[in-house]
């Protein structure tokens, strides 16, 4: 039984859309690899009327699906949270005593750079365990 | 033919260069107030007063009118593909839109909510060219006591028609009614309600009142509630293949009919003071869902295109329809019209059946940037769906303190006081409480703009008839105000239990998405 409980933990930071397909594909692979079960968190500030980081219906039932098909014993985190993702995926991380995090990055333009602050960049810094970047 | 001839030179004033820009700036951010939920016209009208003292009135008003047609049409795209009115007049377009993104049509809803408007707009205006003149020729002949009935009807329905409560919309009506009496009374030269206070002896400018009620209580109101999830955005067209984009053939079929009956429902219901768009759209739907037969008549509830068709053409008419008795009789009949008339009361513009006389160019130049500004909604609206909605994704924090921090700036720039500022926040927290306790803020801003004029009028008509009151019911035109007043409040009557009946259960749930 305790090697159920022992299994090491991945983190997924999910969200909608071919980046987070390519990082899921990637997290679902390393689970393989790892014998890990997958934690996925998708979570909005919900201080805006349309956030596109955050997942309805249609891809939370392509997700479940292709976890389902994956094969790999996992968890979906859908919540409403008043930090920044990036501080629900690393907070999640933590508690897990995760062994990877995998989340998906993508080419910024310098100028969309110096504007809006990068849940990448925050993960990828922060992060007490290893990173996986996966480039959609 | 004179009016004909008045409206090409009106024509070539608004295809300048210079005001084909003015025109082009307030129908983006007409539509862009359009689209933002607890964001409208009146709001950005205000918002804008200050800053737009420093151009000529021709311009400003071009703006003003482009912002009042945008936010017709900006309002339908969130109905259609987030269920989530930008604005009241298009609460309606989400019944059947909506359904029609869902099953992924959100494209022709899109194009007949556009061309809809469109027609309507265009239509409409052609309507307002030819009866304002005839109108004003009426109106000169009017007198004090005719125009005080007028006034009675203008405050009664706003107050009492609009909205759910009778009793919140007077209460909300007689405030602005008190705010407008504070400072020096024209007649006698005394102060009133200034307590002795030499920074109210001027009164307190409509401007700050407006700004405080629509931009800093409606900014505290979110802010107290901030956190709302976020709405699923529709894709525009079919996810299976692009054969259903746009319009069929059939789509066109079934909405020129409704684009038409729109039109002349929204028109007349505009004209008269009886509540702007938002009566026309409920109005246009019920017809289109009785006269829809069969199959479509089925379809009513999962997405008619007639239910989009029908309601989007009406409101821009209404919208029309507001102008005539503004530019012809000094009245407004919405809180958008009430700041194009204090807009004009700024540049010594006196608002009435002289208007036409006085301000010719000025007049015929705006209709005539109407129908510009429709053509440029038309081409400017459905491409640019894509950044209607990125300007959603703007972070509330952010898009309100903007606001706060625009509002504050111009209600210092009025007369560059620190008490303007006070009396704009004080205001605002009184917005924020009849906000949170379901009072509308459009009686008062309207009772506040009217008020004085109501005063001047019904002191002259007392002085004239020496102070009999029954002059104030002397003359057949009064009859008919009057009369009509109280047949307004029997439809009225009938219509609010048609529109409760078909607010039962949908939207309830638009409701909570839009604020």
């Amino acid at each position: 039984m305790s090697e159920a409980t022992t299994r090491p933990v991945i983190v997924l930071g999910y969200v909608p859309g071919a980046l987070g397909d390519a990082a899921l594909a990637a997290a679902v692979d390393e689970c393989g690899r790892r014998d890990a079960k997958l934690l996925v968190i998708n979570s909005t500030r919900a201080d805006r009327t349309v956030d596109v980081h955050y997942a309805f219906e249609p891809d939370m039932e392509r997700l479940r699906t292709y976890l389902e098909a994956g094969g790999v014993e996992h968890e979906i985190r859908q919540f409403t949270s008043d930090q920044l993702a990036s501080d629900d995926v690393l907070e999640a991380a933590e508690k897990a005593d995760a062994e990877l995090i995998v989340i998906g990055v993508r080419r910024r333009s310098p100028v969309g750079k110096m504007l809006m602050g990068s849940d990448a960049q925050r993960i990828l810094l922060q992060a007490e365990c290893n990173v996986l970047a996966v480039k959609a | 033919m004179d009016n004909f001839n008045m409206l090409m030179e009106g024509f070539a004033t608004a295809a300048q260069p210079i005001y084909l820009l003015y025109a082009l700036f307030g129908v983006f951010i007409g539509t862009a107030v359009g689209v933002l939920p607890g964001i409208g016209p009146a709001m950005t009208v205000a918002l804008l007063m200050p800053i737009t003292y420093s151009l000529e009135p021709t311009a400003a008003m071009i703006v003003f009118a482009g912002i009042y047609y945008g936010g017709m049409y900006g309002g339908s795209t969130t109905s259609i593909l987030l269920n989530t009115p930008g604005e009241s007049a298009s609460i309606v377009t989400a019944l059947e839109g909506n359904k029609m993104a869902k099953a992924g049509r959100g494209a022709a809803a899109l194009a007949t909510a556009a061309i809809g408007s469109f027609i309507a707009g265009t239509i409409a205006t052609v309507l307002l060219t030819f009866l304002a003149p005839v109108i004003v020729d009426f109106a000169i002949n009017l007198g004090p006591v005719d125009f005080v009935a007028l006034m009675v009807v203008a405050f009664l329905t706003i107050g009492a028609l609009l909205g759910g409560s009778i009793l919140r919309g007077m209460a909300s009506l007689v405030l602005g009614l008190f705010i407008g009496l504070i400072g020096v009374d024209d007649t006698t030269a005394q102060q009133r309600y200034t307590f002795g206070f030499p920074g109210l002896t001027d009164g307190i400018d409509v401007v700050l009142v407006a700004v405080g009620l629509f931009a800093v209580g409606e900014a505290l109101y979110v802010a107290a509630r901030m956190r709302k999830g976020p709405v699923e955005v529709m894709s525009m067209g079919s996810s299976s293949g692009n054969s259903a984009k746009w319009m069929s053939k059939d789509d066109w079929k079934r909405s020129w009919k409704p684009w038409l009956r729109g039109t002349f429902i929204g028109f007349p219901i505009g004209t008269v003071p009886a509540g702007g768009a938002d009566v026309s759209t409920f109005l246009s739907y019920a017809t289109e869902r009785k006269l829809a037969k069969g199959k479509n008549k089925k379809q009513f509830g999962h997405g008619a295109i007639e239910g989009v068709a029908g309601p989007e053409a009406a409101n821009n008419a209404a919208a029309a329809g507001v102008l005539v008795p503004l530019l012809t009789l000094g009245i407004p009949t919405t809180a958008t019209a009430a700041m194009m008339l204090t807009a004009f009361q700024r540049y010594q513009i006196q608002p009435g059946p002289l208007l036409m006389e006085t301000n010719g160019a000025l007049v015929w130049a705006l209709i005539a940037s109407l129908y510009i500004g429709n053509l440029m909604l038309l081409i400017l609206n459905l491409p640019l769906v894509g950044l209607w909605v990125k300007i959603l994704q703007i972070p509330r924090p952010y898009l309100y303190s903007g606001i706060l921090v625009f509002g504050a700036l111009g209600a210092y720039s009025l007369n560059f006081a620190t008490l303007d500022v006070v009396i704009l926040l004080v205001i605002g927290i009184l917005g924020f409480f009849m906000r949170q306790y379901g009072y509308p803020v459009a009686p008062m801003v309207v009772a506040m703009i009217l008020g004085p004029m109501f005063e001047v009028q019904l002191r002259r008509g007392l002085q004239i008839s020496q102070n009999d009151v029954s002059a104030l019911v002397s003359t057949p035109f009064t009859w008919v105000v009057y009369g009509a007043l109280v047949l307004m409040f029997v439809a009225s009557f009938f219509i609010k239990r048609a529109q409760k009946k078909m607010e039962s259960a949908p939207l309830e749930q638009i409701e909570e998405n839009s604020q």
